[in-house]
Formats: structure tokens, sequence, C-alpha cells
């Protein structure tokens, strides 16, 4: 089992929900982040003076996927969440040692 | 029946002078809207509890001497017949004789209230100027001296008709006070400013100014239209009666007037911000509407809706420059307030002479007496307050926020239990 995590642009956040659903994935954690990259931040103007947004809001995608599905769940989300300019993300994979259910004690992939 | 006629008179005047001072009254709630959302989270409890005090401090000293140092309503009010004390008979032949034509004739108290609620304007333009940094209890301590003395002292030499001493009677036309209420408020804050310093974070190290984005621009956005609406109070009170053909439409004139400027100098902020910045800075689009009421409020009702508007789209203008100006000058005003009524209450001072007809003279040794009073008076009771008491809060205590040092609650608090 794999843990993927995914950066976006925030307003690609329906585009990989529904390409994930379309695959299978029943369940993906979302969370609102802020941080650079390669894109960095920008300035911008309030009363005529300059300020500096260091950090881009950002959406944060945390899926859990067998490693049967891991390829195709990685091409999903990079196709849909693909604008083709700086700043369209990131995504990391990591070994995930285990799941459980916590209604029902299940575990491993039965719990995903 | 004639005699019915003019104390109908006499209510309707008193009942509008008592309008119109509510009507002012609500700018309070304008500009601590105002100043509550173009200052940060962290600072907004304070910025509020000054303007509510400032408030309650305002209608105290003005009674308690101010009144009587601008009007000689005497000490406590002492010098109007309120309560009691009225005399009907003579308030009706004052009236009858006076007619429909001749100065107002109006309840002693309605008098008071209507010109207390304007001492609480002129400090409600210092509370914004000096946000995010000073002291609470120092800021009220200036606000005493400034509505008790400072202030009715000016408003006496002017409205109140009192000989300057050294300059004799003054040469000043000024309908509802852009520079006897505006400019008097923004002198104060500017002497206030000076001796406190920028925000920390406000200049870089080489100096160049950044910007400190405001919290909530909703609530600026109400600050301002509660602003607008109040100055139908602010200049429409000022024509000082209603009862009469000629003085009704003069109040409709300044009603409308008041509204057209109001009108072009947002306009012409808005588009000068977008020409300048290349965006439209909605910050800059409420000074401009602001901008143009202060620039109208020394000449409402003698001009036509359209050179109102015109007047009020110079003022529009003038406030964006002037608060870029004073930005690059290390003035650091969080709201805008020294330009707004400051720089423009000036040129609504001098628009008097350019497009009406008050002399350039007179005008300025006016604006020049108002502020040299304003200013060097400030500035001795800000030194006097920063040598003793302090007038700014540390350095921790500015980066943790206001809101915590000086009342010991945020506006928002979150992880209670």
């Amino acid at each position: 089992m794999k843990l993927i995590t995914a950066i976006i642009k925030p307003f690609k956040i329906d585009d990989v929900r529904d390409a994930l659903a379309g695959i299978g994935i029943q369940g993906m954690t979302v969370t609102e982040v802020k941080g650079f990259g390669r894109q960095k931040g920008h300035t911008e103007l309030y009363r005529g003076a300059e300020y500096n947004v260091d950090f881009m809001p950002k959406i944060k995608i945390e899926v859990a996927v067998a490693d049967s599905l891991l390829d195709q769940t990685i091409e999903v989300i990079t196709e849909s969440a693909n604008n083709g300019k700086v700043g369209d993300g990131k995504i990391f994979v990591v070994e995930l040692d285990q799941v459980i259910r916590i209604r029902t004690g299940e575990t491993g992939e039965e719990a995903i | 029946m004639e005699n019915q006629i003019f104390e109908l008179a006499y209510a309707m005047d008193t009942f509008y002078f008592l309008i119109c001072g509510a009507l002012v009254m609500w700018m309070a709630a304008g500009f601590a809207m105002l100043e509550a959302g173009l200052v940060r989270s962290k600072n907004t409890t304070e910025i509020l509890t000054k303007n509510v005090a400032l408030f309650a401090v305002a209608c105290t000293m003005y009674m308690l001497c101010g009144y009587e140092f601008m009007y000689g309503g005497g000490y406590l009010l002492s010098g109007i017949e309120t309560t009691g004390g009225i005399d009907a008979a003579a308030a009706l032949a004052a009236k009858a004789e006076n007619g429909f034509d001749g100065d107002s004739v109006y309840s002693g108290a309605s008098d008071f209230f209507f010109q207390v609620v304007f001492v609480a304007t002129a400090m409600s333009i210092v509370s914004g100027a000096v946000a995010e940094r000073m002291k609470l209890w120092a800021f009220l301590a200036f606000a005493v001296v400034m509505t008790g003395v400072i202030y009715p002292i000016e408003g006496g030499w002017t409205w109140g008709g009192n000989e300057v001493p050294l300059i004799g009677a003054l040469d000043y036309s000024d309908y509802a006070g852009s520079g006897i209420v505006h400019m008097a408020g923004a002198a104060a804050a500017l002497a206030g400013v000076i001796f406190l310093g920028p925000r920390a974070g406000k200049y870089a190290a080489d100096g160049s100014p950044r910007a400190i984005p405001g919290a909530n621009l909703p609530l600026a956005t109400l600050g301002t239209f509660i602003l607008w609406m109040g100055w139908f109070g602010f200049n429409g009170g000022s024509t000082l009666k209603l009862s009469g053909i000629g003085v009704a439409n003069e109040v409709a004139n300044v009603f409308m007037n008041t509204n057209a400027a109001a009108s072009g100098g947002l306009i012409a902020a808005l588009l000068v911000a977008r020409i300048m910045f290349g965006k439209a800075d909605l910050t800059m689009a409420l000074n401009g509407a602001l901008a143009g009421l202060v620039a109208i409020t020394a000449d409402p009702a003698s001009q036509s809706a359209a050179m109102s508007t015109l007047i009020g789209a110079i003022g529009g203008v003038i406030v964006v420059f002037s608060i870029v100006g004073l930005d690059k000058l290390k003035i650091d005003d969080p709201v805008g307030a020294i330009s707004v009524h400051g720089t423009v209450g000036i040129f609504g001072v001098l628009a008097v002479a350019i497009f009406g007809d008050a002399s350039f003279g007179g005008q300025i040794i006016g604006l020049l007496v108002i502020f040299v009073w304003v200013f060097v008076t400030s500035s001795i009771v800000w030194l006097a307050l920063k040598a003793t008491m302090g007038i700014r809060v540390s350095e921790e205590e500015e980066f943790e926020g206001v809101d915590m040092s000086e009342c010991g609650m945020e506006a928002y608090p979150e992880f209670t239990s």
C-alpha cells in the first residue's frame, strides 16, 4: 500500500476529485495549505505600497491506495491537475505500513 | 394663529437640529467600522475601545468646559436654558421677530447636542492615524485636552465669533467645518504620528514603505457608507434651520451637493488608483468618497450639483497623491486620515475662495490660525504624555497586538474553553 500526497492548485480540486472517483478511489483527505516551490511568491499592491506574498495557497490531497492502483492514480492526478504552468504542484509517494478502519477493525487493503 | 406658526417653526428647527445631530453622532460608528476594517485583526478590540471611549470623553468634556470656551454656553451648560428654566414667551418673541428669513431660534439643548457631536468627529480623526501602536490611556488623556480645550478654542475663533489674540476677528468662511473640524482633527493627528513614529514593519531597511493590509474590507466599506450618510447631518444641519421656503431649499441643496461630492471623490480616486497601481484599490476608493465629502464641507450650499461633483473629484485625486506622498515621508497613517481630513480639508477651505465668494487671504489666514494653534498645542500635549506615561506600546506588545496588551481580549477569539 502507498500513501499519495499531492499538492495542487486550488482551482483544480474538483477535476482531481472527479478523476479519482472515476477510477474507483473511495476516499481522500483534503487540506488547505500554503507553501512555495519554483513558482515562489509574488508581490501585491495595497494603497500604493508593495507587499510580498511569500507562500502561495495550495490544496493538499492525501489518498491511500493499493499497490495495484498506484500507477493509475498517479496518472489521473497528473492529468487532471495539469495546467501546463509553473506552480501546478507535486506528487509524493511513500510506503504505507498499515491501514485500520476504526469502525470495524479491518486492516490492510480491506480498510482502504 | 401667527404665534402657532412660529411655535411650529421653532419646533421644526429644533427637531431638524436634533435629527441632524443624531446623524452626526452615527458618524462615530462609521469611523469605528472604517478603522476596525483597515487595521489588522490583532488590533481590532483596542481601536473599537478607543472609538467608543473617545466619543464619551468628547461629550463629557464639551459639556464640562468646551461649550463655554467655544460659544460661552457656561461651564456644565450653566449658560443655556434647559429643563425648567425655559422662557417660552421669550423664545416665541425671538422667533416672531426673526421671522422665517432671520437667524435661527431653537432650543438651547439642541444647539449643544448638535455642536457636541462635531467635537467627537474631530477627535475620531485622530484615532485612525495613530492606530495599532498608541497606548489606549495616553490616547484618551489626549482626547480630554483636545475635546475640552484645543478644539473649542479654535471653534470659538471661527464659528463662535471670538477674536483671535494678536490677530483679531477672522474673515473666514467654512460652512460645516472642512478646516474647523476636519483639518483641525488632522493637525492633531499629524502631531501625534510625528511623535509616535511608524508601525513596526511599515518601512523596509532601505526606507521604502511596505503595505500592511487591513483585516476587514467589508467593515471598512460599511464604515464609509455610514460616514457618507452621517455627513447629511453634518453638512445639512449646518444650515442651522429648516423652516421657510428659502432655507428648506438651501437644506435640499446641501444634501444634494454633499452626495454629489462624495460620488465625484469616489470615482476620481478609483480611477487614479487604477491608473497608478494597475488595480482598483477599494481602500483608495473609500478614502476618495470621504475626501469628496471633506472637500465640499466648507461650501455645500451655494454650488451646483455638477460643480460639487467636480470639487469632490478634485478632493478624490488629491487624497490618493497625499496618501502615497505621506507614506514616502514616513508619516504612517494606517487609515489615511491625515490625507482625507487634512490635505483635502485645506483644499475644501480654499475651494470656497476658488469657486465661491470668500477671499483667499481670509481663508488662508483662517487655515493658518487653526493649523498652528492645533498643531502646536497638540504637540505640547503629546510630548508631555510621552515624557510621563509614554504614548507607544512596547515592541513586543505591538507584535502581539494591542488587543491583548491594552484590552486583554481578542476581537475574534479561538480555542477558548
